[in-house]
C-alpha cells in the first residue's frame, strides 16, 4: 500500500527562522563565489564546496505549493535506474559508470537571443542568486514507468530572466555536456551527440519547470544529471535533459535528440498523454517503481492544472 | 544415458532457479518485472536457437545421441516462453482481457510475441510419443511450425527495442545460420541424390 506522506508536515516548514538562516548563508557563500572570491572563502563555505563532495547535503529547503502528497521512491531506487544514454544503454549502466565522469570544474554557456552578454556561467554563477526548494514531483517515463523523486532545484524561468531574452527569443534550447573521453557512451556512439532538448518560451518559463542540482537533500549523482538538469514534470523523462551544458534562446524551434533519432515516435513536445500511445506501445498506463500493479497514467502527469492551458487548440495528437 | 538426460534436464533448469534466486536475495533491479520479463523471454529465445540447432549440430558432428535432447530443449522452450507470457498477462495486465486484446492487435511486436507463443502450444501437445505415433508422416509436417516460431520470437525482440538492435541481430544471425546449414545441406543432398540416380558415384552422406 502507498503511503501518503503530506507535505505540509515536512519539519524544514516547521522551523522557518533555521530555515531563513541556512538558505542565507547557501546563497551568500554561492554569492561569493560568484563574485571570483571561492578561493578566498571568507564565510566558511561557498557554493564550491557544497558541489565539489559527492554527496554534500543541502538543507534547510523551501517547500512547494507543487509538491506532489504521493510517497517518494527511495534513493536507492531514484540513482540505481536511470536513462541517460551517455553512459550505456542499461538502465544500470549510468549508476555503474557514473564515476568516469568528472564534473568539476563546471559551466553553462548561455547563448542567443538575449539583452546581457553571451558567456560560459560558472556553475556558481548561475546558481547564485537563486534559494533552493524541494520539489517532490512525479516522473513519468515514455517507456511506461513512474517514479516519485524529491528533487532540490529552482525554477528555470527566474535563471532564464536574468539573462533578459529577447522578442526573438521564441524556444530555449538545451545541450548535455560532450565528452566521450568520459561518457563511454558518446564512445560508442548510441545516440547523436550531443543530447539536444528544448522548451517553448511559455513552457520554460512555467512555474513548474525547474532546474534542479539535487534530489532527497543531496547533491546530484552524476547518473541523475549531476551537477545540473532540467525537470519538466509534465512531460516524458527524456525532456527533462541532464547535465546540462549549453542554454540558448532561440527563434525556431529546435529539433531534440529522440525526434533526430526516430520522429515518428518522438516528437518535440512529449507531454504525457494517456490518449496518444507509443507506436510500439499503450500510454494509458505506468508502472510505479516500487509498486506491483499498473496505474492509470494522468493527462500531463497530473500536472494540467497548471499547464494545460499553454495547449489550448492544440492537436495533441498531432503534436506529441 | 539416462543420467546424461537428468543432468542436461537440471541445466536447463539452472536460469530459472537463478531468476528465483536473484528475485529473493534482491538481486533484480527497482524494477523487478521487467527484469523478470526480459530474462524469461531471453531463455525462450535462446533455447529455441538451441532446439534448433540440435538437428546440424548433429549433421557436423555425427553423434546421433544428441536428437534425444531435441524434445527437452523444445520444451523448455516452451516453458520460458510460458513464464514470459504469464508475466505479461499477469504482472504487467493482470488479466485485464481488453488491455491484452488491444496490445495484441495494436502493438506489432506484441502480435509477434503472441503469435510465436500460440504457434508453440501444439507442438507442446503433440510431443509425446503417442502423438507423434499417431501423426505419422504429419508429424514432422506439424513441428515445421517451430521454425515460424523463431522467427516470429526474433522479430518479437527486433519491434520492441528501440536504437540498441544489437542484441536482437544476433539472435538474427544465428537463427538465419541455422536455416542456411539446413538450406545447404538440402541443396547438397539433392546433387548428391542426383547423381546416385543417374548412377555415377555413390552416396557418402
Amino acid at each position: 500500500m502507498l503511503i501518503k506522506q503530506a507535505p505540509d508536515i515536512l519539519s524544514s516548514q516547521i522551523t522557518p527562522e533555521n530555515l531563513y538562516w541556512n538558505r542565507r548563508s547557501f546563497i551568500r557563500a554561492a554569492s561569493g563565489a560568484a563574485l571570483g572570491i571561492a578561493g578566498t572563502a571568507t564565510f566558511g563555505g561557498t557554493a564550491g564546496d557544497l558541489l565539489a563532495a559527492p554527496q554534500s547535503d543541502l538543507t534547510d529547503l523551501r517547500q512547494s505549493q507543487f509538491s506532489t502528497a504521493d510517497a517518494p521512491n527511495s534513493y536507492d531506487e531514484i540513482t540505481s535506474y536511470n536513462n541517460f544514454y551517455e553512459f550505456g544503454l542499461q538502465k544500470e549502466d549510468p549508476k555503474r559508470y557514473a564515476d568516469e565522469l568528472s564534473i568539476e570544474p563546471w559551466s553553462v554557456r548561455v547563448e542567443g537571443h538575449m539583452n546581457k552578454p553571451a558567456a560560459n556561467y560558472t556553475l556558481e554563477d548561475i546558481l547564485a542568486p537563486h534559494p533552493l526548494e524541494e520539489r517532490i514531483y512525479r516522473l513519468r517515463c515514455v517507456e511506461a514507468w513512474s517514479m516519485v523523486v524529491p528533487w532540490v532545484g529552482f525554477p528555470l524561468g527566474d535563471l532564464l530572466k536574468r539573462f533578459e531574452p529577447t522578442s526573438r527569443a521564441k524556444f530555449v534550447k538545451f545541450e548535455t555536456l560532450v565528452r566521450p573521453a568520459e561518457f563511454r557512451g558518446q564512445r560508442a556512439r548510441n545516440l547523436q551527440y550531443p543530447y539536444v532538448e528544448g522548451l517553448r518560451m511559455d513552457e520554460a518559463m512555467n512555474p513548474l519547470a525547474i532546474l534542479s542540482v539535487g534530489l532527497y537533500g543531496k547533491t546530484l549523482l552524476n547518473q541523475n544529471g549531476a551537477p545540473i538538469r532540467l525537470v519538466v514534470p509534465w512531460k516524458y523523462g527524456f525532456k527533462s535533459i541532464k547535465s546540462i551544458v549549453k542554454i540558448e534562446f532561440v527563434e525556431e524551434e529546435p529539433r531534440n535528440t529522440w525526434n533526430i533519432m526516430i520522429p515518428n515516435e518522438y516528437g518535440f513536445y512529449a507531454n504525457v498523454n494517456p490518449e496518444v500511445d507509443h507506436p510500439r506501445w499503450s500510454q494509458a498506463s505506468e508502472r510505479r517503481i516500487g509498486e506491483f500493479f499498473r496505474q492509470r497514467t494522468q493527462m500531463f502527469n497530473g500536472y494540467g492544472y497548471q499547464v494545460a492551458s499553454m495547449y489550448d487548440g492544440m492537436d495533441l495528437a498531432e503534436r506529441y | 544415458m539416462r543420467s546424461a538426460k537428468t543432468l542436461v534436464f537440471c541445466l536447463c533448469l539452472v536460469p530459472a532457479l537463478v531468476l528465483v534466486w536473484d528475485s529473493v536475495t534482491g538481486g533484480l533491479s527497482v524494477n523487478p518485472i521487467e527484469d523478470i520479463t526480459h530474462r524469461t523471454g531471453d531463455w525462450a529465445l535462446r533455447f529455441v536457437m538451441l532446439t534448433l540447432a540440435v538437428t546440424p549440430f548433429r549433421w557436423l558432428s555425427g553423434w546421433n545421441e544428441v536428437i534425444r535432447y531435441r524434445r527437452m530443449l523444445g520444451l523448455f522452450t516452451f516453458w520460458y516462453a510460458s513464464l514470459h507470457f504469464s508475466t505479461y498477462i499477469v504482472f504487467d495486465h493482470f488479466f485485464d482481457i481488453r488491455s491484452i486484446a488491444d496490445d495484441v492487435i495494436e502493438r506489432k511486436y506484441v502480435t509477434a510475441g503472441f503469435l510465436g507463443f500460440v504457434l508453440m502450444l501444439p507442438l507442446a501437445v503433440t510431443s509425446t510419443q503417442g502423438w507423434i505415433r499417431r501423426l505419422g508422416k504429419q508429424w514432422s509436417v506439424l513441428h515445421r511450425l517451430i521454425y515460424v516460431t523463431a522467427v516470429a520470437g526474433v522479430v518479437h525482440f527486433l519491434w520492441l527495442v528501440k536504437l540498441e538492435t544489437s542484441e536482437p541481430l544476433v539472435y538474427a544471425a544465428v537463427l538465419s545460420g541455422l536455416f542456411l546449414v539446413r538450406v545447404v545441406r538440402r541443396k547438397l543432398m539433392r546433387a548428391v541424390g542426383h547423381q546416385v540416380s543417374r548412377g555415377k558415384t555413390s552416396a557418402t552422406f
